[in-house]
């Protein structure tokens, strides 16, 4: 019985290793891989995020505020404190975590949209405090922060962190495909139809909850962590309620309880800003136009919209 | 042997052509929307207008100049990403813009990684200094600021100061910097208040401020509706003591927001704003007033000093490569450098291997504001 | 009382109005459809932004208001119609995703109707202060105290006495027996959206003179007028004006006693705060769980 979600679960894996090693057939130059990068970068918040929202079905609109505390987290470190960028990612990830776990307990007793504004409370707070410090953190205008580096050797270039970004993405895809699978993960998917049916069943639903959204907040601060050192620089632009808004709208474009879907759903609504500069004033205008219109008339999201269609086509056994 | 040459010199000849063909690419990305629109609309308006017109005058080395720009929104991240498209992509062989100063330093290494000479549209001085070898700047420095405005206030026998600044990374620079150099003119900041950037009332800050008694004179560092709001409640709850606004707000907007509160309010800012008051006497005059009409004639607003910013940019990058005689990023960059005399809506430049900015504090015209105009003060 | 007091607490109250007439746009569309409509900030914005081109081309102002206010609640009867009733039972985060392109598709299309700039808009009866108790008062600000007032009374009496009204909120109580009982619940779901917009635009022209107003001056009001919406109770009027004006008063409180720079956080601080003993808000109805 469990084999057809195995056999699903590593050909979806296979095929994106695949894409992730023949991408740079395609990719051009520098600006390609770039785009190739944050794309990659944003599809690790969004695997993790997908747990929280598609599997578990909190909603968060804060978790820019956990992608801004692994970058600046790591600037800060490695600035201000003289870290090694790796020993630096590594304590802002546990930092984070910490956090997450502390802010977690009391936030996800709210439901609905009360949790939504608890979140969205979170984010913002986060992003006040990150503008607002400007002797740490630099202020509005950000900081610059020391390139990646490995035992002193610095680790920069497109094509290095393109390599580098791809196989944290499989790590992350990976991981995530396991949590789903795992008992954990039918805990998070039971307290998704309901919480109440759950408890009864026996699944502790508060500490399943924490746990995933540590979880994701850790994905969030990695990916953070790894943007700063990518771009040089860090800016309190990307710790905005829009951005926590941009994501969760990767992870619904994408298909919601789909891994492959959060990637899917990173993937263009990354590459999606660089293709409607042709529409110049009109930008704004299209990007509200497509967003709509694509959950209207996909309304589960991309990827499972697409499947059932090919599910249906299939002939029935 | 002489078909070979004579094979040779077609190729070059015709290179030699296909290169004349090829236009001259101005990159640029600017916040065009997004909470630093009031920057970045005024500069890409100024950009297209000028492209067109120094195309209808020939171009320049004989070839058109090509725009391409970007809206980044004031997103430091999307104007990274828009740069290395400029640089990588679209292969442009100047870039003019980075509306604000986070966009301006997240592209500053990519600049300098790519040898592509970048003129900056941004007001913070760090931008120049310490100075970065492909790196200018067309703005007068928030420092600059600061200083004019307190040789302005010693000259009024002020010596205690209160300063009320916004959230933004343009307010934090220069409260910052006046901070900083308060003390050389004499001066002590003695009440420090600050609001957000979406703010809509600010009476709680300068409440605090007027019960200060010491306090001679207000200062405030902001730019966008924020300095418009103080303003107006600076007038509201009735104080008296000066109120000088800086030059981030030197556009005939915020006269128009800040309404009659706005009388007798003091900024420093760049002649390009009183063109038709200067004597004919000024160096600048011909330039100033020559932008103001021909902006306000075709966009039917009024003139700004960031689209000021932005002609400066764009016409030093043309005048250097006309010295240099090629758009070769080196040689235009060298060229840049060496900049002197070059008369700008913003002030004459003078750049040098130390300075990359090239303006001084004479750059800077103190205006006051009376009967909903500006005026020049002394 | 100190005078300091009084004038941190007239510019709460007068910038809470505005937050309540917002959170009642919201808790109106909340309670009829469910949805959280994250448009709401940019009915503000055609409001106000309406009345500055209409005054400008010389519509005198009442003219002007009544027309802005109309425009806006053709836009929200838009939304509503080719929007949100497409997406009919779609999940509540992709009803949210919609909302949000709206708003993002909205600002778009001022930008391209209007321009980027900030506009003034002329106060109803002038600059002039008004002492009070040494502080001062702009006469906008009794404008915008006032006619929030009225607003919230003509509320009241909408939701009680007319059918529409009481309509409307027994399709917020239990959408199958409304319609049992004949009410036709998509007319419900339209009138709440045209209610919703034209609140909205109140608000953008009552504050314009005070904040101005410009193509993204929904975002910021829209997000705190969600805010205020929650911390009162999402789906309660009452709450949606209470949560309203405590959200402005914290928030000038905030500014004036601890910290101007981080007024922002206090305020959301408070909420969660709030949001952590009540967490349904001040006067949510406390819901139960079917299961």
């Amino acid at each position: 019985m469990p084999a057809r979600p195995d056999l699903r679960r590593s050909s979806g894996l296979a095929a994106l290793a695949l894409v992730v090693l023949l991408l740079p057939l395609a990719l051009q130059n520098n600006y390609h891989y770039e785009v190739a990068i944050l794309v990659g970068l944003n599809a690790i918040v969004c695997v993790g995020l997908n747990l929280l929202i598609g599997y578990a079905g909190q909603i968060s609109l804060g978790h820019a505020g956990f992608f801004g505390l692994g970058a600046y987290g790591s600037a800060i470190l490695t600035v201000r404190y003289g870290w090694p960028p790796v020993g630096a990612m590594l304590a802002t990830t546990a930092g984070v975590a910490l956090v997450a776990w502390v802010i977690g307990r009391p936030i996800l007793r709210m439901r609905g949209h009360y949790l939504a504004m608890a979140t969205l409370g979170m984010g913002i707070i986060i992003s006040i405090v990150i503008a607002t410090e400007d002797r740490l953190t630099g202020g509005p205008d950000g900081m610059s922060v020391p390139p990646l580096a490995l035992f002193g050797l610095a680790l920069a270039g497109e094509r290095l962190w393109y390599w580098m970004v791809g196989g944290v993405l499989l790590v992350a895809v990976w991981l995530a495909l396991n949590l789903v699978d795992s008992p954990h993960g039918r805990a998070l998917r039971a307290l998704h139809g309901s919480e109440i049916g759950a408890e009864v069943a026996g699944i502790d639903s508060a500490s399943h909850k924490v746990r995933v959204f540590v979880i994701s907040a850790v994905y969030a601060a990695v990916a953070g962590s790894l943007t700063a050192h990518y771009a040089g620089f860090v800016t309190p632009s990307k710790v905005t309620f829009f951005h926590s808004i941009e994501l969760v709208t990767m992870v619904v474009f994408g298909g919601m309880a789909s891994t492959f879907g959060a990637v899917v759903g990173a993937a263009l609504l990354t590459t999606l800003p660089q293709a409607l500069t042709v529409f110049k004033e009109y930008e704004m205008v299209m990007f509200g136009a497509v967003m709509m219109l694509t959950m209207i008339f996909m309304p589960k999201g991309l990827v499972p919209t697409l499947a059932a269609r090919f599910a249906s086509r299939r002939p029935s056994p | 042997m002489l078909l070979k040459n004579l094979l040779a010199a077609v190729v070059a000849f015709g290179c030699g052509i296909a290169q004349a063909q090829e236009p001259v690419r101005i990159g640029a990305f600017l916040a065009v929307t997004g909470p630093a629109a009031f920057l970045g609309d005024p500069e890409q308006k100024t950009l297209e207008l000028y492209i067109e017109k120094l195309n209808a005058a020939g171009g320049v080395l004989g070839r058109k100049l090509q725009l391409v720009s970007y809206d980044s929104a004031g997103d430091a991240e999307k104007a990274r990403t828009f740069a290395k498209r400029l640089i990588e992509q679209d292969k442009v062989d100047v870039i003019v813009g980075g509306s604000t100063t986070g966009e301006t330093m997240a592209v500053v290494p990519l600049a300098e990684a790519a040898g592509m000479p970048f003129i900056s549209l941004a007001g913070a001085v760090v931008i120049i200094e310490p100075v970065k070898k492909w790196v200018f700047k067309t703005p007068h420095t928030d420092r600059m600021a600061c200083d004019k405005v307190f040789v302005d206030m010693k000259a009024r026998g002020v010596a205690k100061v209160g300063l009320i600044s916004g959230s933004g990374g343009f307010d934090k620079s220069m409260r910052g910097e006046c901070l900083k150099v308060a003390k050389n003119h004499g001066i002590e900041i003695v009440a420090d208040e600050t609001y957000g950037g979406a703010d809509t009332d600010m009476t709680a800050q300068l409440t605090k401020i007027r019960q200060n008694a010491q306090v001679q004179a207000v200062l405030n560092a902001g730019f966008g509706q924020g300095p418009a709001i103080v303003t107006k409640n600076y007038r509201q709850i009735g104080m008296s003591v000066p109120l000088y606004q800086s030059h981030g707000v030197a556009s005939k907007e915020f006269i128009r927001l800040a309404g009659e509160a706005a009388e007798g309010v003091r900024l420093p800012a760049a002649a390009l704003l009183v063109a038709d008051k200067l004597p004919d006497s000024d160096p600048q005059k011909l330039v100033v007033t020559h932008y103001s009409r021909e902006y306000q004639a075709r966009f039917k607003s009024d003139v700004s000093t960031f689209g000021g910013h932005a002609y400066d940019g764009l016409m030093l990058a043309v005048d250097a490569m006309k010295r240099a005689g090629s758009t070769d990023k080196a040689r235009v960059r060298d060229a840049l450098e060496a900049t002197k005399g070059y008369v700008g809506t913003g002030g004459i430049v003078n750049m040098s291997a130390t300075d990359h900015m090239g303006l001084d504090l004479s750059a800077f015209r103190m205006l006051e504001i009376r009967k909903s105009d500006w005026t020049l003060v002394k | 009382m100190s005078a300091q007091f009084l004038q941190f607490l007239l510019a709460g109250l007068t910038v809470g109005a505005i937050y309540a007439l917002v959170a009642l746009g919201f808790s109106i569309i909340y309670n009829a459809s469910q949805v959280i409509n994250f448009a709401q900030g940019e009915f503000v914005m055609i409001g106000g932004m309406t009345t500055v081109s209409l005054t400008a081309i010389g519509w005198p102002l009442p003219f002007a208001i009544a027309a802005a206010v109309l425009a806006a609640a053709a836009v929200g009867l838009a939304l509503e119609k080719f929007a949100v009733e497409p997406a009919r039972g779609a999940s509540v985060v992709t009803l949210i995703i919609i909302t949000i392109g709206a708003s993002i598709l909205l600002r778009g299309v001022a930008t391209l109707v209007w321009d980027k700039n900030i506009h003034p808009l002329k106060a109803f009866s002038g600059d002039a202060p008004i002492q009070m108790g040494g502080a001062t008062l702009v006469p906008q600000s009794l404008w915008v105290m006032g006619i929030t007032l009225v607003v919230v009374l003509l509320l009241t009496w909408f939701f009680g006495r007319t059918l529409l009204g009481k309509a409307l909120l027994a399709t917020s109580h239990n959408r199958l027996a409304a319609q049992l009982v004949g009410i036709n619940v998509r007319h419900v779901l339209l009138a709440s959206f045209g209610l919703s917009a034209a609140l909205g635009a109140v608000a953008g022209i009552l504050v314009a003179p005070i904040t101005f107003t410009s193509w993204d001056v929904g975002v910021m009001l829209g997000l705190k007028g969600f805010a205020a919406a929650i911390l009162g109770g999402m789906g309660s009027g009452p709450g949606a004006v209470l949560g309203g004006l405590l959200l402005g008063i914290i928030e000038s409180m905030g500014a004036g006693y601890i910290s101007s720079a981080y007024k922002d956080a206090i305020a959301f601080v408070v909420i969660l705060a709030v949001l952590f003993f009540l967490p349904s808000g001040l006067l949510g109805k406390r819901s139960t769980d079917r299961v």
